[in-house]
């Protein structure tokens, strides 16, 4: 593989990260590690004691696994629509962030279907979604999309990774053995020839082309497994596209935590800017305007209108004495402060985006909480039950583990992939070189001061 | 554990007596093995049982035990139903005073921990100024059940005579059908059920639902394993006040165990209604309107226990401070 000076120049910068596995970064990985163990020694009480050691109950049956889940798959299919569009598109200044944003798509949708089958109390059933499957059920949509989706994004991450292991496969660097014929062979056999650029050209463009409308559609089947319920809060027109616009707005916000984060420890000032803070703080801010302004519409129709069910809801996520301080948490920090940062020039710098990034990923979290928990303890029938474990949902340490485990799983195998891939692809930098030199410019003609 | 087990003098003579069981099943139905621990001796009077195979067998008379719950049709029937039946319950809400005998008989039948009830009575209270009165809830059965729609694996299912069930084997406890019930009826096994032995020991059959399984939903089943022997559910026999009418709407008949009424005469004298008509579920349980009570709704605090007086703690006092 030729490479530019300027793409030689990049692959010089970050050899360092694929050759060595320094103490740091062992000193990470085990701190993941031992939180995964202590996740997978919490599931092995759950499995062997029953779901009795988690807060779910006959009411609430639904916990913080599926909130988890809902967090992960979202941040998953918001990597391959930003990754999508960047690539269909030819985005210029996309190039350095498309990699982060589908380690991003393969790591979560990995990570988020762990957490639907701790929710399952038959892991030894599982089998059963394949052998007896009933397609009336959002539950095998949804099993259907994600596999789908798996299979799409996986295929999508690699191909447009072909070119760079080329790279790493001429590049002669002090690897072991197994992982200069791992580059070998995952290369392909890519040498460049204006054939094989065609061809990996015109994959890509479709593969981002069946994966952005794919995305939607699993997020909105992901929302349906709750939409199609008769339930407060839960039986809602809006929520497919709800979902889809939540999915991408925390996407939105761990991409900035994490370029933050491979910009500072990577140090690639150079190829990940203010600008790309900038820019992603922007569609953060127009997201966060979109969400709040469903949220503003979900929240309004159920309290104009009179409705015991919806009242009931409403009332709880608005009182003080129960929800009310998440949702003031979720729509406070979560919507409104980050347009805030975001609007005004003084405070856009990368670090105060990052840090309204990082406050929108957790009032994310929040907000799914919001949509789960509260909807279930709303029943039709009064409860009258004096357990006050099924009337009131509250997690236990198992699920607080495992959900541990879940975030030290998903920084686990970042971490790993950031040992196997430069963050900064080399290949597609070939065509910003000329740009780069031009880029205030540009930036001013996107957007006038 | 498998060792124990094995050494069990209960298990081994229930392996022992598996095939007389099996026997015995098929040819009287409800009579099958004794799974006691205690080695029955034998008395020397022979009856006889036809096999399975058609062969005519004798078998010592200490053998046969009345026992209920054993499976007697296949999982395929209980897939199906019974044909030319649509069952169906009305329930008398002018005649509740919160016995909870019902409740009782119904763990006892299907061997529940007190904690866990498949039937409920609630007391309602529509609105401030409206009268409250005790709600006894069963399963709907609805007609168009929003808990079978969402089920993943056909674990429950729709049967031709109109009951919802649930193959106990085949759930993997996602919970999806608790969720989209919008009448809280279905419970979980969150912890291994603690059932006696020889309930243990049934083979799995939806029309009990025995044995109860770690993990797997459950919830009333309208008992059809009484059905098919001509039985009325322990709750509508149990009931001191005749709740209950449990029938065939087929048939036109509905029976409290006191008497037995036409069902389409009931509902149109009684000016029958299902809860929330509007979700458009269609249940299969009707209910009379509390009127023309048999006691004051007050008498359903008689002699219960703390616990339980606690679920309806400040309900009849809503509304009469304003």
């Amino acid at each position: 593989m030729k490479l530019t000076s300027y793409q030689q120049q990049a692959f010089e910068k970050q050899r360092s990260h694929i050759e060595k596995f320094g103490a740091r970064t062992w000193a990470w990985e085990i701190f993941f590690f031992i939180w995964i163990a202590a996740g997978g020694y919490a599931l092995y009480l759950q499995i062997t004691k029953g779901h009795g050691i988690t807060g779910m109950r006959d009411n609430v049956v639904w916990g913080m696994y599926i909130v988890n889940f809902i967090f992960f798959i979202g941040l998953s299919y918001a990597g391959a629509i930003i990754s999508g569009l960047l690539t269909l598109f030819k985005v210029p200044w996309g190039k350095p962030i498309i990699r982060i944003s589908q380690m991003m798509t393969i790591i979560s949708v990995i990570v988020g279907p762990i957490f639907i089958l701790l929710c399952v109390g038959r892991f030894d059933r599982l089998h059963h979604l394949f052998i007896y499957p009933r397609i009336q059920s959002p539950m095998t949509w949804d099993v259907l999309a994600i596999m789908t989706y798996l299979v799409g994004s996986v295929l999508f991450l690699y191909i447009s990774l072909i070119r760079d292991y080329a790279v790493y496969r001429d590049a002669k660097m002090k690897i072991p053995k197994w992982k200069q014929k791992l580059y070998n062979a995952l290369a392909l056999g890519y040498r460049g020839t204006p054939g094989q650029v065609k061809h990996l050209a015109v994959s890509q463009n479709l593969l981002a082309i069946i994966l952005i409308p794919l995305s939607i559609i699993v997020a909105s089947i992901l929302s349906w497994i709750f939409g199609m319920t008769l339930r407060p809060g839960w039986h809602s027109t809006i929520f497919g596209p709800y979902f889809v616009l939540g999915a991408l707005y925390s996407g939105v916000g761990v991409l900035i935590v994490a370029m933050y984060v491979y910009r500072k420890v990577h140090k690639l000032e150079e190829y990940i800017t203010d600008m790309h803070f900038k820019y992603l703080g922007y569609a953060m801010m127009a997201l966060a305007a979109g969400y709040g302004y469903f949220t503003f519409s979900e929240y309004f129709t159920d309290w104009f209108g009179s409705e015991k069910w919806d009242s009931e809801l409403i009332a709880k996520l608005f009182d003080l004495n129960q929800f009310g301080w998440y949702t003031f948490y979720a729509n406070a920090i979560g919507v409104l402060l980050p347009i805030a940062i975001i609007a005004i020039p003084k405070f856009r710098k990368p670090g105060l985006i990052t840090l309204a990034a990082f406050l929108v990923v957790t009032a994310m979290w929040v907000k799914r909480y919001l949509i789960i928990v509260p909807t279930l303890e709303t029943t039709l029938l009064p409860m009258q039950d004096t357990r006050t474990n099924y009337t009131h949902y509250s997690a236990t340490w198992v699920e607080w583990i495992l959900t541990i485990a879940g975030v030290a799983s998903f920084l686990f195998f970042f971490t790993i992939g950031s040992k196997f891939v430069t963050i900064v692809p080399i290949s597609g930098l070939g065509e910003e070189t000329e740009k780069k030199e031009t880029e205030p410019v540009a930036a001013k003609e996107i957007l006038p001061a | 554990m498998k060792a124990e087990e094995i050494n069990d003098p209960g298990r081994r003579d229930f392996i022992k007596n598996a095939a007389i069981a099996t026997i015995a099943t098929a040819a009287c139905g409800s009579l099958a093995c004794s799974c006691s621990s205690q080695q029955a001796a034998k008395t020397g009077e022979k009856v006889r049982l036809l096999s399975p195979e058609g062969e005519i067998v004798e078998i010592d008379s200490a053998y046969l035990n009345y026992q209920e719950h054993m499976a007697i049709v296949s999982k395929l029937e209980a897939r199906q139903g019974m044909a030319g039946k649509k069952f169906v319950m009305v329930v008398d809400l002018g005649r509740c005073k919160n016995a909870r005998k019902c409740i009782s008989a119904c763990q006892k039948w299907h061997y529940r921990p007190p904690e866990t009830e498949w039937l409920t009575v609630k007391l309602m209270k529509d609105s401030d100024k409206a009268a409250p009165y005790w709600f006894p809830k069963q399963c709907f059965h609805c007609d168009n059940p929003p808990c079978v729609k969402v089920c993943p694996v056909d674990a429950t299912y729709k049967r031709q005579d109109g009951l919802v069930l649930i193959d106990n084997e085949r759930c993997i406890g996602c919970k999806f059908c608790m969720a989209a019930c919008p009448y809280s009826t279905r419970v979980f096994n969150w912890d291994e059920p603690q059932q006696p032995l020889d309930i243990m020991n049934l083979k799995s059959n939806p029309e009990t639902n025995l044995p109860a399984k770690v993990g797997t939903v459950e919830k009333c089943d309208f008992c059809p394993d009484r059905a098919r022997e001509g039985l009325l559910p322990p709750c509508v026999e149990a009931c001191p006040n005749g709740v209950f009418y449990f029938g065939d709407e087929k048939e036109d008949t509905v029976s409290n165990g006191d008497e037995t009424l036409s069902f389409t005469q009931l509902i149109k004298d009684r000016a029958a209604y299902r809860f929330q008509e509007e979700l458009g579920t269609k249940p299969r349980v009707y209910y009379l309107p509390p009127r023309d009570r048999q006691f004051p709704v007050e008498r359903g605090y008689d002699n219960l226990p703390e616990n339980i007086k606690a679920r309806f703690e400040g309900i009849l006092d809503e509304g009469k401070k304003k």
